[in-house]
């Protein structure tokens, strides 16, 4: 039975694609599906791309790709990227001119009409409320401070480029699984309809978009049994015509693949596992199967699809303030009791200052500045050390860095026995996320496929 | 005899906006099964007050042993408006483990 092999690529923008160099050398896969974007992603991209019309997309994916290629070029293996981001078209630019000077012939894919940003107006002229999905509030709240706006395309358009020859297929928002189901669809020809496949091919691409965290990264079970994360493997999957699929490892790389480590990707943010929404198939996992059949090697079948959704969903992000941060370290005896004294110091002179904040966040790291108000109040007594952080929502950056100029003062006028005192955290700017839904018909209307030869 | 579920249990947590979820996962069927009775909603939306805000939803997901806790108002309007250190809810897994139940 035919099958296809595919490697997880990054999980995010900033994360390391050494891991894949393993994948294409040992793993024996065809594609690599390389998520970098997660919902804020797009907001610094956006920054980017104020600041030069020519960025907006994740700068990391042109050196990974020339770092990656040779070793990929001999073996065939092609690529499917949300690198894109907010320009995919600048980001094809950058690598064709990049490619052109190595004297590498690829072909290029692009899919554009995910950024619907330009396009509200006509939306609501459509009759489209672009009301918050979980609230209902009125888009007409944040629509002014809109930085950008994006439908999470399905796997349709990116099988197009792969149809007509695309080495790398470049994207901007995408459902993170439509990424690994467009190669399946190309290699395995599945029909739109099939959704029992589609379920088991966005499972499978659900499974491998978070890199490390199929194979024991970020492992809440027993983490110290996993082996040499230093080395970790990202995950690989081998997906066969019927949909049966096995989720395996490179070879001689650490992590770890078992039903514990794999059923806790499963859910990674799943709300309803029964209707796991995405463009191209309501997907319900609570029909999965995973067996451990070998060491790092685990089968998943099973899943099963309904129909995909009219709506498509949209996530969009709005300018809420900025935040202004400062920290500072207490040492033993009485190390939280004289963190929370310079705390009380500071919110005074936050007062006599007239730092005007929307909200304060008060957090003692060391003690409870994770778990909050669940942690264990008797660990308080007799710390070696803690850090009193303040965190401040203002208006803008002017008033925001007023917080970091009252803390200075504390190593000579506050309670005694200070540490690292690391110097002024820069103001940033705080972004709301705006999740809203459209129909897909006046999305896709507007998709393009281009491919274009270095 | 009372268990806390770090001693049961493991659990992953994930966001999207400012909802977070976590997944509970027992060992084996009987544990399930004992989750199923005592970690319910309302427990866990009790558990985390202070931290969640909105309400609390339960879903069963017996074909991995799981219990998938979808929590709103979870992350101080959602991770790229947070103050807070966990602005990612990471570690609202972990939280949930300091649970005691009834086992």
């Amino acid at each position: 039975m035919k099958s296809v092999r595919i490697a997880g690529g990054l999980g995010f923008y900033g994360d390391s694609w050494r891991p894949i160099k393993a994948s294409i050398e040992r793993g024996n896969v065809q594609y690599v599906a390389s998520d970098h974007l997660a919902e804020l992603t797009l907001a610094i991209l956006q920054k980017d791309r104020q600041r030069d019309p020519n960025l907006g997309y994740t700068r990391d994916f042109a050196p990974m790709l020339l770092d990656l290629l040779p070793l990929a070029i001999p073996r065939g293996v092609k690529f499917i990227l949300n690198a894109g981001g907010l320009n995919p078209m600048a980001a094809r630019e950058v690598l064709l001119g990049a490619l052109k000077k190595i004297g590498i012939k690829l072909k290029v894919g692009v899919v554009l009409g995910d950024s619907v940003l330009e396009r509200l107006d006509e939306l609501q002229e459509l009759g489209v409320s672009l009301a918050h999905m979980d609230t209902g509030a009125d888009i007409a709240t944040v629509r002014d401070r809109l930085l950008f706006a994006s439908a999470y395309l399905g796997a349709r358009p990116l099988v197009e480029a792969l149809d007509a020859g695309a080495d790398i297929v470049l994207t901007g928002r995408v459902a993170d699984a439509a990424l690994f189901l467009a190669p399946m669809i190309h290699e395995l020809g599945w029909r739109w309809d099939d959704w029992d496949k589609l379920a088991q091919g966005i499972v499978v691409g659900h499974l491998l978009e978070c890199s490390g965290q199929a194979t024991g990264g970020n492992f809440g079970g027993d983490w110290r049994s996993i082996p040499d994360l230093a080395h970790i493997g990202y995950p690989i999957a081998e997906v066969w015509e019927n949909g049966d699929a096995l989720i395996s490892k490179a070879p001689g790389t650490g992590g770890r693949v078992n039903f514990d480590t794999l059923r806790e990707q499963l859910l990674y943010e799943v709300h309803d596992p029964q209707h796991y929404l995405t463009p191209d198939v309501d997907v319900d996992m609570t029909t999965v199967r995973m067996d451990e059949i070998a060491p790092d090697e685990v089968r998943v079948i099973g899943a099963t699809g309904r129909p995909a959704p009219e709506m498509l969903k949209i996530v969009a992000g709005y300018e809420d303030g900025v935040m202004g941060q400062a920290m500072l370290g207490y040492a033993w005896p009485d190390a939280l009791a004289k963190a929370q004294s310079a705390a009380e110091i500071i919110q005074q002179q936050m007062v006599e200052v007239g730092l005007k904040t929307e909200e304060i966040v008060v957090e003692y790291m060391g003690f409870n500045s994770i778990h909050g108000p669940l942690v264990d109040p008797t660990h308080a007594k007799d710390l070696n050390e803690v850090y009193v952080r303040i965190a401040v929502r203002c208006a803008d950056k002017k008033e925001a860095a007023k917080l970091g100029r009252l803390f200075p003062p504390l190593a000579l006028s506050g309670p005694p026995f200070i540490g690292g005192a690391g110097g002024m955290i820069e103001p940033r700017g705080l972004l709301g996320i705006w999740p809203t839904l459209a129909p897909r018909s006046v999305i896709e209307e507007y998709i393009r496929v281009s491919v274009e030869e270095s | 005899m009372k268990k806390q579920l770090v001693e049961l249990a493991h659990a992953r947590s994930g966001d999207k906006g400012d909802i977070a979820n976590i997944a509970l996962f027992a060992p084996d069927r009987t544990i399930y099964d004992l989750f199923a009775r005592e970690v319910t909603a309302e427990r866990v939306r009790t558990h985390f007050e202070g931290i969640v805000t909105g309400k609390v939803e339960r879903y069963e997901v017996p074909n991995v042993l799981a219990l998938n806790f979808v929590l709103h108002g979870a992350l101080n309007g959602g991770a790229s408006r947070s103050l807070r250190s966990d602005a990612l809810g990471k570690s609202l897994s972990s939280a949930l483990l300091r649970m005691e139940i009834e086992a």
